[in-house]
């Protein structure tokens, strides 16, 4: 593999390790801070755990789920409020997953079946599920003091005996099992594929990958071991990654949402139902964003009307950023990840760095737009467009 | 825009030409497009230019209408005895050269005039539309083109072949004095096809000068009266035609650089295997306007090893049957009995239709068949895609996957750098190798190819057939739709033939003839309007 066609494959990681560096400098280390670097997926949690189900909505051609901001604060809301009133935690978690599934079975259904189109009937949802939100809400704010609630998602696990507070190493062993799991994994693929006689990376390339994806972990965790230990919200969130990660790159029902996204028609011929791929992507998206309700509402504690505003908007960035297409067909949840840790540190970065909302917002805007006119550019240049 | 450069040319040669491209060479990173190409256009005359795809003539084309801009190229282009330099198309559009894509450049949901006139509106200096002015001209040049529609109409209500000569009437609003037209006649049928040809004779008279690239022969022979064949970026031959008798053997030789001595491969027929497909009294209506019957009471029958053709015009419905058989893939409110195998089968969806061992290869490969924008590896698969999966049809085998995707792109000698290329990449022959793997994969009993050769070269078709006769000496049986009678008759056993919906004739191939197929066609046009004066 040359220079050129290196950089153009890791373009966005290359930028997110610049990005990275540069707010290191800026802040004079603070944001390598172990507790900075904690908070980082922390804050994050609700991009990371939405932008999977937009990168499914964004696969299918292109088609955005504007609704899902609202959708989580109806979530957060009817959870706050349950749990005021007395109810258990799980009566809490199922109702707010539930008005998320009929939400998402509701979308689905009009995208899918009756042919509206996505972002006429997500826009008018956006207003909706805000309203009812607000209804729920009585246009107050509802704190939460379930400790069970707060716990599930907010705490640390810490084991008694090795952990104590700043030197959980617990934290340091998983982030060793996983780095040396995920470098015997990768060597067992590549030698299944060599011995298929397949195309496979080679051995200097597959160690060099390995080797930086391994310091990565383990220097994460290093870094959480630090501070509290391995947070519970980034169990979540890892979980929801994976298991986007896997459904995308490895199942047939994964497959499916490629299918419609490059060629609609060939897919139906195909014998691909393109209306059970669109329901699907809408339903999980709104299941998704439900159980981000739950997240965010734990992490802030409280609920209000505006709770969520403008969330979507962060969420499909991070798809734009990551990489996938605007006419949809091609994306994947690795680069949509790093698409949101790159909106992410120059988020945290330029809070600790102490510059003000507005200008965050300019920065945003302006990451977007590069990424997007790189992506159309680059790909105009190898005629695919 | 044109430099003034004059040069003056000795009286060598007496005949006048409109055009003399020489010593056109453009290079692309890795490969020679283009190789010292001359070509020599006569005023007043229709030049083909054939050549396998990849041969290039659309290069070369390209550098004629500034698509490809001066100085991107080597070597000099002299229009009207002066040299040019093309910088993009308005420069040669200027100059009165015009050129017609293979993939038409109008805008569905404008009118006629609308199109006619887009980028080239007829509007006063602060662009305000003469509406008046534009659909009295729009109407004129529709007129010279035969054509009797609207100028108001929109282009999506016309069909392929009245778009094609919009697209005529378009150049002619350019006061066009070179027309180039790319695959003119590619998915027109034969009927529309003369017309345009016709169409281009009578232009001539009038002093017009065309270029016309095409992949049919008989075309070629039929109105041009000059032939260069270009292979592999180098000009073969300029073969004159004045007395439209070249032999196609004649320019296929040139075009290939060996004499195909058989255009059809070899294949011992059989007739006599059991029914393995079979249709009674098929009805299908337009899925939009449902009261429009499409396909009327159509019966056939297809047998175990052996190919089965279907012949008629553009809209006799053989697309529309098709695909409705193949798990009412089109239209509305279809009735009438499907077996398979002999079994009475009620296919609901395409993927009922697959499960039973039906595949349905497209007419139309780039909007219907593949995704251009993903690697051929997964096109192979899709359509069956639970077949690389583990034994719970969950997660892919992506090893396997590769796999089967190797396996067909060496059995169908797909030319392809890797099986991770993009398949719209490709050229047009290779894309539908791939699509034919695509489908061979899910190992169907029959298989409908619908145009299995439109748009491919010479050297592709013949791969095809091969790989057709494999398929049924392997025991399935081959529908085979196609507007090209030469064709059928070459590699069918049997030939149904079709007109506006209803099922007109069968014949044996060894029997039927170009003009006992054509024949019966027109015959049962005089009975359907009979029909319907009764009515």
């Amino acid at each position: 593999m040359n220079v050129k066609s290196f950089v153009k494959k890791y373009t966005m990681t290359i930028a997110l390790v610049i990005v990275f560096i540069f707010f290191t400098f800026l802040t004079g280390g603070r944001l390598v801070y172990a507790q900075n670097i904690s908070n980082l997926l922390l804050q994050q949690s609700y991009v990371l755990v939405m932008a999977c189900g937009m990168l499914l909505c964004i696969l299918t051609g292109g088609n955005v789920d504007l609704s899902i901001g609202s959708t989580l604060c109806l979530s957060g809301a009817l959870s706050a409020k349950l749990l005021s009133n007395g109810a258990s935690v799980p009566v809490a978690i199922l109702a707010s997953l539930g008005v998320a599934a009929v939400i998402g079975v509701i979308q689905g259904y009009l995208i899918g079946y009756i042919h509206i189109p996505p972002f006429i009937c997500t826009l008018a949802g956006m207003f909706l599920y805000r309203g009812f939100a607000r209804v729920i809400l009585d246009s107050k704010t509802i704190s939460i003091s379930n400790d069970g609630f707060l716990k599930l998602f907010t705490s640390y696990i810490t084991i008694p005996g090795i952990d104590t507070s700043g030197h959980c190493l617990s934290a340091l062993f998983v982030g060793i099992i996983i780095a040396f799991m995920f470098t015997f994994i990768a060597m067992i693929n590549k030698m299944k594929r060599a011995k298929a006689g397949l195309a496979h990376s080679s051995n200097p390339v597959l160690l060099f990958r390995c080797v930086i994806i391994d310091v990565l972990i383990i220097a994460y965790t290093y870094k959480l071991s630090q501070y509290k230990g391995i947070p519970v919200m980034i169990l979540w969130i890892l979980l929801v990654v994976c298991v986007f990660a896997f459904i995308t790159a490895m199942t047939v029902f994964g497959r499916y949402f490629y299918a419609v996204g490059g060629n609609e028609k060939a897919t139906k011929l195909s014998g691909i139902d393109p209306r059970n791929v669109y329901f699907w992507a809408y339903f999980i998206m709104s299941l998704l964003a439900g159980f981000s309700g739950l997240l965010v509402a734990a992490r802030i504690g409280s609920v209000d009307g505006n709770m969520g505003n403008s969330y979507e908007m962060d969420a499909i960035a991070s798809c734009f950023i990551g990489g996938a297409s605007a006419y949809g067909g091609s994306g994947t949840i690795p680069g949509v990840m790093i698409g949101a840790l790159l909106l992410g540190v120059i988020n945290q970065g330029m809070s600790i760095y102490g510059l003000s909302d507005q200008w965050q917002y300019v920065v945003k805007g302006l990451v977007l737009l590069i990424a997007v006119v790189f992506d159309v550019v680059s790909n105009k240049k190898t005629g695919k467009s | 825009m044109c430099a003034a450069l004059f040069i003056l040319w000795g009286g060598v040669n007496l005949a006048d030409y409109i055009l003399k491209m020489e010593n056109i060479t453009k290079t692309y990173p890795g490969v020679k497009a283009l190789d010292n190409v001359n070509l020599q256009v006569e005023r007043g005359t229709i030049h083909a230019l054939v050549g396998e795809n990849g041969a290039g003539k659309s290069t070369l084309m390209k550098v004629l209408s500034g698509i490809i801009p001066y100085g991107d190229y080597t070597g000099s282009i002299i229009y009207n005895d002066k040299e040019c330099h093309f910088k993009n198309i308005h420069d040669s559009e200027r100059l009165g050269i015009v050129i017609i894509h293979q993939e038409l450049a109008l805008v569905p949901e404008l009118t006629i005039a609308e199109n006619m006139f887009l980028g080239n509106e007829r509007a006063d200096k602060l662009g305000v539309i003469d509406w008046t002015k534009t659909h009295k001209q729009a109407t004129d040049n529709l007129k010279k083109v035969g054509l009797k529609e609207s100028s108001n109409t929109l282009i999506k209500d016309i069909g392929t072949g009245k778009q094609q000569l919009v697209e005529i009437a378009k150049a002619l609003s350019k006061n066009v004095k070179l027309l180039i037209l790319d695959e003119p006649t590619s998915s027109l049928n034969e009927a529309d096809s003369k017309m345009l040809l016709d169409m281009l004779i009578s232009f001539k008279k009038e002093g017009m000068t065309s270029i016309i690239i095409t992949h049919k022969l008989n075309e070629v022979s039929y109105c041009a009266d000059n032939i260069t064949v270009l292979r592999d970026g180098t000009t073969i031959e300029t073969i004159d035609n004045s007395s439209h008798t070249v032999d196609e053997e004649r320019i296929i030789k040139g075009m290939v650089g060996r004499e195909l001595t058989d255009r059809y491969p070899k294949r011992e027929r059989k007739t006599n295997g059991d029914i393995v497909f079979e249709v009674k009294n098929w009805n299908v209506f337009h899925p939009i306007y449902d009261d429009k019957k499409v396909v009327n009471n159509v019966s056939f029958k297809v047998r175990r090893g052996e190919v089965v053709g279907f012949s008629g015009l553009q809209g006799a419905g053989r697309t529309e049957l098709m695909m409705s058989l193949f798990g009412n893939s089109y239209g509305s409110n279809i009735f009438g009995e499907e077996y398979i195998k002999g079994e009475k089968v009620k296919l609901k969806s395409a993927r009922d239709a697959i499960n039973h061992g039906l595949a349905y290869v497209t007419e139309d490969r780039k909007n219907n068949g593949l995704i251009l924008s993903d690697t051929i590896s997964w096109n192979t698969v899709m359509a069956k895609i639970r077949k690389v999966a583990d034994k719970y049809g969950i997660v892919v085998d992506t090893n396997k996957q590769d796999e089967a995707a190797e396996y067909y792109v060496k059995r169908m000698k797909t030319r392809t750098p890797s099986i991770y290329q993009n398949t719209g990449n490709l050229s047009g022959g290779n894309q539908q190798k791939v699509l034919l793997g695509k489908w061979m994969f899910t190992e169907p009993e029959v298989f409908i190819l619908d145009e299995p050769t439109r748009g491919i070269d010479v050297g592709a078709k013949y791969e095809i057939y091969t790989i057709i006769n494999e398929m049924v000496e392997d025991g399935k049986a081959v529908i085979m739709v196609s507007s090209e009678l030469p064709e059928l008759l070459g590699m069918c056993d049997r030939i149904y033939v079709m007109n506006e919906g209803n099922m007109v004739t069968e014949f044996d191939a060894k029997d039927a003839t170009q003009e006992k197929i054509m024949s019966a066609i027109l015959a049962s046009d005089n009975k359907i309007d009979v029909k319907e004066e009764v009515k």
